[in-house]
């Protein structure tokens, strides 16, 4: 009989609703990335993906492998470390860069970074950018 | 002792790691923390801003706070992509003048922003300390001022200056 024909249904519950989401988020990150309309807004859709569906998917894992195993299996944990230390710096790269671009073009969505600094405290100025 | 162990929390983290994917024994033990230590050597040689933590006690609120708001920001990015409002759907951008200075904690804010799925780091102007943030679904700018500020910016100064 295989392990995971022994595992109880609290269990097998609880890990298949956990992947699931989690699938069911990165997924919804993709169709995001896909159909949403300006590049601003599609780089937050697989965040979706990067934060709690991995999270989910990772601690189904080790609820799963921890039952099957029977020791705690935790090396999960580093997949979301990972991602979630990762994640900030190609987001950074391509935000950074798709302002470049959108500046040099002359088609500044905001006002340019620099000349926001030179203005008074507060400073909340930004505006619909455009597609 | 210094110079043997410069970074004592990255070689901690790193033989830690080592153990997780490669099985407690004390082979293993023995393997993670010599690699760790000569981790930490290249680190050092590389010599970074040594970050410094105040208040250890604020991490905890920190992290849950931080759980939370992705949490909402998961369940509110999700519904926009589902109900198919995406050309009411208002983004902006919002500049937030910071007064964190810090690198380390710099580093941590973008990658509390960057992991809300509601918000993303674009860019950030040392000169004058303003971060610019695209928002996913702005509705006020002052309210997004006062999130950042508020709930993430008065614990970081907390525990990194």
């Amino acid at each position: 009989m295989s392990p995971e024909q022994d595992i109880p249904l609290w269990l097998a519950l609880g890990v298949s609703i956990l992947a699931l989401l989690g699938a069911f988020l990165t997924l919804l990150g993709t169709i995001g990335l896909v159909r949403l309309q300006s590049f601003y807004q599609r780089i937050h859709a697989p965040t979706l993906g990067t934060s709690y569906g991995t999270a989910s998917i990772v601690i189904a894992s080790i609820l799963f492998f921890s039952y099957v195993e029977t020791r705690p299996v935790l090396h999960e944990v580093l997949i979301g470390i990972f991602i979630t230390a990762t994640t900030p710096v190609t987001l950074m790269l391509l935000g950074r860069a798709a302002l470049y671009r959108d500046r040099a073009e002359g088609k500044d969505p905001v006002l340019p970074a620099d000349e926001q600094a030179d203005a008074v405290f507060p400073i909340t100025s930004s505006r619909p950018h455009r597609q | 002792m210094r110079r043997l162990f410069p970074y004592p929390l990255l070689i901690v983290a790193i033989a830690l790691a080592w153990l997780f994917l490669a099985g407690f024994s004390l082979g293993q033990l023995l393997l993670g923390t010599a690699v760790a230590l000569l981790a930490a050597q290249g680190l050092a040689a590389l010599r970074p801003a040594k970050p410094r933590l105040r208040r250890w006690d604020f991490i905890p609120r920190l992290v849950g706070i931080v759980l939370l708001d992705i949490a909402r920001s998961n369940i509110a990015v999700a519904r926009v992509i589902l109900s198919g409002e995406r050309e009411k759907l208002r983004s902006g951008f919002v500049s937030i003048p910071l007064q964190l200075r810090d690198p380390v904690g710099l580093a941590v804010l973008a990658t509390i922003v960057t992991s809300t799925p509601g918000t993303a780091w674009i860019d950030y102007s040392d000169r004058g300390g303003i971060l610019l943030l695209h928002v996913f679904d702005l509705v006020d700018e002052d309210d997004w001022v006062e999130l950042i500020k508020n709930r993430y910016e008065n614990l970081l100064l907390e525990i990194f200056e």
